[in-house]
């Protein structure tokens, strides 16, 4: 090897060393900053800087579909984020924006309409708990695509699960069945609300088509909802069983004691594998916070009201 | 017509020794990256994310091609002062417009070509992949016909913003030919706003300006069907035919003025 050649040889393994010292010292500072200020960048990730649906339709001129599916990702990033993160106060306040400039910039985008129905509506921690933004987003659905049965099948869905307005759920499922392309399940759907709205069965019905769907969220969530019906039937029966066998007066309920005595073989577990909680105090049994299925849903009657 | 070919073919290669193509790599590198990690991250609709991002990543990448080697098309041989030896030549300066545009629209139509044959390789393979039940939830095929009628669409209007940069490159510094027809390609997204002018201004030549204005600039949000197609919904052929008639009604028009232009420039 030539003198040069060894000099040149010698200045790019410099050149390398240099570009990685630099790199790994870049990246240390930035996980450094990142610890060091973690709140500053939590509190940009939640500023929405274009609010407008229309303005950002107008700046994204021939990509709209494009800008549609980032906030798409950022709905979905924004509701996971505030569902399973630890740290951040359940808030999901930017979800219904978001969702709403997705379908302003791309109003066929069907599932993020469906999407909204679900979870906007769901009571805290699980969503904000509004089914008033997702009944108004729903409508938005309607106006971009009035061919759809889904839309007021869903409407019917938040006045039946989340409002308890069973008149005007059996009214939208009404709407629902009388589009040309509407499954045949929807007509008998509508009458079972109206006449015994309130009932389990009328509810694990509902959940059990919405199982059927293909997208895989949309059957997570029935799945969530049909463990939760039987957790509720499961809790009936014990709240039976410990009804017929009352505990004496200051002595406190459990479930440890109730296997003692012969009346369970053991503590018994709700649908997802967690024990149901029974109340020291009055023997009131109900899902453990900790299970995956916290919180139910009030108020669903075993038998028709 | 064969001093025109020969041009073009020129111009061609003249894009393939400056790297144009090399895009595609970055094309495609995007586009495998994005499937892979977008089935993580939308919640099942990572098939009509691809297809947007293909849409729309042809549409810019093109653009990019269309404006920055458009604009240099006619100022750079005039820079290099190679346009005397090319003019010195048996070529009249029409020949070498059209020429110099062929040859752009050329390097274009590989490139979305190649694009178009790299979005449908990704789809399939993710139309593959998907178990048939989650392929139901789709609004459209996962390898659907119908997207050629967006991209055919997506090459239309980039020949017209390739004749838009040509246009301004006849009279003016390539910095201010990217800044025009920049400017023309954003108005031109605005443009179908000024149709309906008169329902919003009450002054009634305000209104006719408008629609002047409607008529003479570039309509270019016509281009765009992206969403529809990606949704499944129909764009009909004739809709196809008469905007595709339009765009070249169009480049005809503004290559006719470039020409007009670049004849009547002197070059002493």
């Amino acid at each position: 090897m030539s003198a040069t050649g060894g000099r040149s040889a010698a200045g790019t393994i410099a050149a390398v060393l240099a570009v990685a010292v630099c790199m790994v010292a870049a990246i240390g500072l930035q996980i450094a900053r990142n610890r060091l200020y973690a709140g500053q960048s939590r509190e940009t990730e939640r500023i929405l800087y274009i609010q407008s649906g229309t303005a950002a339709k107008r700046l994204a001129l021939d990509f709209d579909a494009l800008w549609a599916d980032v906030y798409w990702i950022r709905a979905i990033q924004h509701y996971g984020g505030d569902r399973l993160g630890s740290t951040r106060e359940k808030k999901y306040e930017l979800l219904y924006p978001l969702i709403d400039l997705t379908t302003t910039l791309d109003p066929y985008f069907t599932i993020a309409y469906r999407f909204g129905a679900i979870f906007l509506s769901e009571a805290a921690p699980g969503g904000p708990g509004r089914p008033d933004q997702a009944v108004a987003l729903l409508a938005k659905g309607i106006a971009a695509q009035p061919g759809k049965w889904q839309y007021p099948h869903d409407i019917g869905f938040v006045y039946y699960w989340h409002l308890r307005d069973f008149a005007n759920a059996a009214k939208w499922f009404e709407r629902a069945a009388s589009y040309p392309n509407a499954p045949n399940w929807l007509k008998p759907l509508a009458a079972g609300v109206l006449t015994a709205g309130n009932d389990r069965a009328t509810a694990r019905a509902l959940w059990s088509q919405i199982r059927q769907s293909e997208e895989e969220w949309l059957r997570k969530t029935a799945e969530r909802s049909l463990a939760q019906l039987d957790a509720l039937d499961a809790i009936d029966q014990l709240q039976a069983v410990v009804r017929r066998f009352p505990f004496p007066e200051g002595t406190p309920y459990s479930w440890e004691a109730l296997v003692r005595r012969g009346v369970l073989r053991g503590i018994p577990l709700d649908p997802s594998g967690v024990p149901f909680e029974i109340a020291p105090a009055d023997g009131a049994v109900s899902v453990s916070t900790r299970s995956k299925l916290f919180p139910m849903p009030d108020q669903v009657h075993s038998v028709p009201r | 017509m064969r001093v025109i070919s020969a041009i073009a073919v020129s111009v061609f290669r003249e894009s393939v020794r400056d790297r144009v193509l090399y895009n595609l790599v970055l094309f495609a590198t995007l586009l495998i990256g994005s499937s892979f990690f977008l089935g993580q991250l939308t919640a099942g609709q990572d098939v009509k994310i691809i297809k947007d991002l293909g849409l729309a990543a042809t549409a810019i990448f093109g653009l990019f091609i269309s404006i920055f080697i458009g604009i240099g098309l006619v100022s750079k041989e005039v820079e290099r002062r190679s346009i005397y030896g090319l003019l010195s030549k048996p070529i009249s300066r029409p020949q070498l417009i059209l020429g110099k545009y062929a040859g752009l629209v050329l390097t274009l139509a590989v490139n979305v070509t190649v694009m178009t044959v790299a979005i449908y390789a990704v789809l399939a393979y993710m139309t593959w992949t998907t178990p048939a039940p989650i392929q139901t939830a789709w609004d459209a095929p996962g390898v659907d016909p119908a997207l050629l009628k967006a991209l055919f669409l997506i090459f239309v209007e980039l020949t017209l913003i390739t004749a838009v940069a040509l246009f301004f490159s006849t009279f003016s510094t390539p910095m201010l030919s990217a800044a025009f027809t920049f400017g023309l390609y954003v108005v031109g997204h605005f443009n179908a706003d000024l149709r309906n002018f008169q329902s919003v201004v009450e002054s009634k030549s305000a209104a006719t300006l408008a629609r002047l204005l409607y008529h003479v600039l570039p309509d270019l949000s016509a281009f765009d069907v992206k969403t529809a197609v990606v949704h499944g919904l129909s764009v009909p052929w004739g809709y196809l035919a008469l905007t595709t008639g339009y765009g070249i009604l169009y480049i005809a028009v503004l290559l006719v003025i470039a020409t007009l232009i670049f004849s009547r420039r002197d070059f002493k």
